[in-house]
């Protein structure tokens, strides 16, 4: 089975030529964030469920040890970025579109940075069974660092033999400003063609294919050189946002889609951000447990670059590093300008998933959005193929049933339709909006099932308990009532007789009061 | 810093497009088809445009404070304009005042803000108040300037004529009106004559109808322009074009005598304006790429349709009016096919 057409790409549909804000962060290497003087570590920077401390306050750690353990399955650990103390452990402000906080350990450094004593290498990768790496990946702690951070063992599972047939990394740093991956390509694509190697080997498949921009020039150099010899497959794919959706470059490379409601897995493929690449092949070659990343410092500050930055580092620390606020400061973004969200303040941490801050001016006048003239260019530029005016028509309208009729769950909340939208409506917010409630819905009818359910359950207990408590009665009755009859028999007979002689005795009387008036 | 930053939801770029611009866009591409037409038909067309911008505007403004929405914000969208000046190009070129104030008003207080203002409106404000107009004062709205008349009247005498009904002395209004070239042809019919034995009544011109050719270029023009702006899409006046000719074309084959061209339809009439400026109007029209092409050849048969066995001369209003109609269900119907769907069409 060959899913690439050789020398041709397909395209996807919709999408937007946007300005693409590169050069100011990647004409300049990356550069080490400093040590900042505590380091937040969020126990969820994953998709799944936090994970669980193993550390108390005042416990001393060491670099690279592991500090809280995944949970579930669809969990991931953390480790100390650097050696220090535990200061505390509660809930701390972290860096989540919601604003709220949730359970974090803070470190205090210790500025000696000392390593665990015996890091956990794996020297000949092929000789160990998949699952086996696999794991390993796991105890790293490595979640997708293309910014949805979900926990990157579980897409290395191959699932029945053969199933994947194609390995895509993705280098299409899509949204605008974003260069930590281009500049990762350009420093150290070794490490990712390394890293690739083994997810090959996790995944046994077939081929792997690097998708990137075809903008991005030298990065595609590089890549190029790096995987001679290897049998990896660097594809340009014309530059047109979001060329970096999973589904959309997924289709763009192969031509298939991925089925609605389903995964990639489907089709035979898995699809893996270079930067979790390069993380793996630390991970197995160094024994070196997820703690650090790069992130994009860009727009409004003095000097926009990537820093190599330890996972728990306060934005302010970055900011500072690249030169402090520079211009108009008014919005703080994490991640991109289509799909990034706000921060209220730079004192939350870089997480595993922070590929980006943007620093932006503050919104142009803030003016109330005109209604929908139903002009359908949202339509035109939607690369799911749904009808974005129809969601928000019906989720003005609160109809959750129609609205998923239309496929409100294949967004995947680009914000193309917004961006051209003429009435200047919110549209990815009342998307967000309407999956949040739909999934509040199914929530609460699911605790609604689970109380009819207990509810019958006791209904029926106290249904049975009460037939049970009858039908003992009833017995207890019967067996009474049996043993009564038993014992009345010979009394009744007595009195039976008796009235019998009584009766015979009153007609012999009365038949010789006749004869004597006979007479 | 560290104090507070503004929150907002993403995307965070701001948007270039915006419904004042869309609206802007339509009044710079109806310039040159005015421009022609006050050059054939004379100074009433202008009269017409202001006087029915000027009742435009006077109700949208009532009405908006009357629903207590911001007047200033929707004024200024420019929306009442394009209805005022696509019905006043609509009208005949010397209708009496009362007739415009009375179609347009009829646009926008019933036709677009009773049914809930901007976005809310399922038909075609402007065809609304022709529709209303052509039905309730159907010998005003016949009575059509001769194309590029010899003595045309001046501005001054248009409007003593269109404001006080009176007109310069030994003047009689059969000496400066005329059919229009798609009654002509309808009366002729009528009267059992071929097309071809129509041919010297100066209904034709060098393709299209005497001097609506050129007004239908004109606005070809700035349909095409808007195409190129990207502030309509194709679709729509491809498939109105494209459903009016493949009518035309086949009754032409079937009998040249009886059915006029498809040349002489596409340039005739409201044609071109139907096509790029009111079949396009977004509000009322169908929004799938599917959709928009079942709506558009809808428009242009069924006008061809009126405009052959109907009782109208021309039927682009009605039309509009029957489509608006149907929009809804096209629209369910034609649901694109979503990524990773099997078995709903493309």
């Amino acid at each position: 089975m060959s899913l690439l057409h050789p020398g041709t790409v397909g395209h996807f549909h919709g999408g937007l030529k946007l300005e693409r804000h590169k050069r100011e962060s990647c004409d300049r290497p990356i550069g080490t964030c400093p040590l900042a003087d505590e380091l937040t570590l969020p126990l969820q920077q994953h998709i799944g469920e936090p994970a669980e401390p193993l550390v108390r306050v005042g416990d001393q750690v060491r670099k690279g040890q592991m500090i809280a353990r995944a949970s579930d399955y669809v969990s991931a650990p953390v480790h100390a970025p650097t050696s220090g103390t535990v200061t505390r452990i509660e809930a701390l402000m972290v860096p989540h579109p919601s604003g709220l906080s949730a359970p974090c350990i803070v470190i205090e450094p210790d500025g000696e940075d000392r390593w665990i004593d015996e890091l956990p290498v794996v020297n000949d990768y092929r000789s160990l069974d998949p699952s086996a790496l696999r794991n390993r990946i796991r105890e790293a702690g490595i979640v997708g660092l293309g910014g949805a951070g979900f926990p990157s063992y579980i897409k290395l599972n191959p699932g029945r033999a053969g199933q994947i047939d194609t390995l895509i990394l993705n280098a299409a740093e899509c949204e605008p400003w974003i260069t930590c991956d281009d500049r990762l390509i350009r420093e150290r694509a070794g490490r990712i063609v390394a890293g690739a190697e083994i997810m090959i080997h996790a995944l046994q498949a077939r081929q792997c294919v690097i998708g990137i921009e075809d903008e991005m020039h030298e990065a595609i150099a590089a890549l190029r050189q790096a995987v001679e010899g290897t049998g990896i497959e660097v594809i340009p794919v014309p530059t047109r946002y979001p060329a970096g959706g999973e589904k959309q470059l997924i289709q763009v490379l192969t031509g298939l889609e991925v089925p609605v409601n389903g995964l990639p897995l489907d089709i035979g493929i898995t699809c893996h951000n270079v930067g979790t690449a390069a993380a793996i092949a630390d991970a197995v070659h160094e024994g070196r447990p997820l703690i650090s990343r790069i992130v994009t410092v860009t727009g409004q500050v003095g000097e926009p670059r990537n820093l190599d930055t330890l996972i728990g580092t306060p934005v302010r620390t970055l900011i500072e590093h690249c030169g402090g606020y520079a211009g108009t400061p008014g919005r703080l973004i994490m991640g991109g300008p289509m799909m990034g969200f706000t921060l209220r303040n730079d004192t939350v941490p870089v997480i595993k998933t922070t590929n980006c801050l943007l620093v932006m001016d503050p919104p142009a006048r803030h003016e109330t959005p005109m209604p929908c003239i139903r002009c359908g260019e949202c339509a035109t530029v939607c690369p799911a193929r749904l009808l974005p005016q129809q969601l928000y028509w019906y989720a003005h309208a609160k109809n959750f049933d129609r609205i998923q009729d239309y496929d409100l769950f294949e967004c995947i909340e680009c914000g193309c339709c917004a961006h051209v939208c003429p009435s200047h409506i919110p549209l990815v917010q009342y998307y967000r909006y309407a999956k949040t409630e739909i999934w509040n819905m199914e929530r609460e009818k699911e605790r609604a099932d689970l109380a009819r359910e207990r509810h019958e359950f006791r209904l029926e207990r106290l249904e049975r308990e009460k037939r049970e408590r009858e039908e003992r009665m009833r017995k207890k009755k019967e067996a009474l009532s049996k043993s009564n009859k038993g014992k009345d028999d010979p009394k009744k007979a007595a009195i039976e007789a008796a009235l019998k002689r009584v009766r015979e005795k009153q007609a012999r009387a009365a038949q010789g009061s006749d004869k004597e008036n006979d007479a | 810093m560290s104090g507070v930053f503004i929150q907002e939801s993403s995307p965070h770029l701001m948007p270039g497009n915006s419904v004042e611009r869309m609206m802007r866009h339509v009044l710079y591409a109806l310039v040159p088809g005015y421009l022609v037409c006050v050059v054939i038909f004379g100074w009433g067309v202008i009269i017409n445009a202001v006087i029915a911008t000027v009742t435009a505007l006077g109700c949208e403004a009532l009405m908006l404070y009357w629903r207590k929405r911001p007047v200033g914000r929707f004024l200024s969208d420019h929306s009442a304009v394009v209805t005022a000046l696509l019905l006043a190009i609509c009208l005949p070129p010397l209708a009496p005042w009362w007739l415009t104030v009375l179609a347009t008003g009829f646009a926008i207080v019933v036709a677009k803000h009773l049914y809930g203002g901007l976005g809310y409106n399922p038909f075609n404000p402007a065809m609304i108040g022709y529709v209303v107009a052509i039905i309730s004062f159907p010998r005003e709205m016949t009575l059509w300037v001769m194309p590029l008349a010899e003595q045309p009247l001046s501005l001054l005498q248009s409007l003593q004529y269109q404001l006080g009904g009176s007109l310069p002395a030994g003047l009689s209004i059969d000496a400066i009106t005329a059919a229009t070239p798609l009654d002509a042809i309808k009366q002729a019919l009528g009267r059992s004559l071929t097309i071809h034995e129509l041919g010297g009544q100066r209904v034709f011109g060098l393709f299209g109808g005497n001097g609506w050719e050129w007004i239908s270029l004109a606005f070809l023009a700035g349909g095409v322009w808007l195409l190129i702006t990207r502030t309509i899409r194709w679709q729509i006046p491809v498939a109105m074009l494209g459903g009016m000719a493949l009518m035309a074309l086949l009754f032409q084959f079937i009998d040249a005598d009886q059915y006029p061209s498809p040349l002489f339809h596409l340039f005739t009439g409201g044609t071109m304006l139907g096509a790029f400026f009111i079949a396009t109007d977004p509000v009322t029209a169908s929004t799938t790429p599917r959709g928009r092409i079942i709506y558009g050849a809808g428009i242009g048969i069924i006008t061809w349709i009126i405009r052959t066995w109907g009782g109208y001369p021309d039927g682009v209003a009605f039309s509009v009016l029957l489509m608006n109609m149907a929009v809804p269900t096209i629209d369910y119907y034609t649901r694109p096919r979503v990524y990773g769907e099997k078995g709903r069409g493309e």
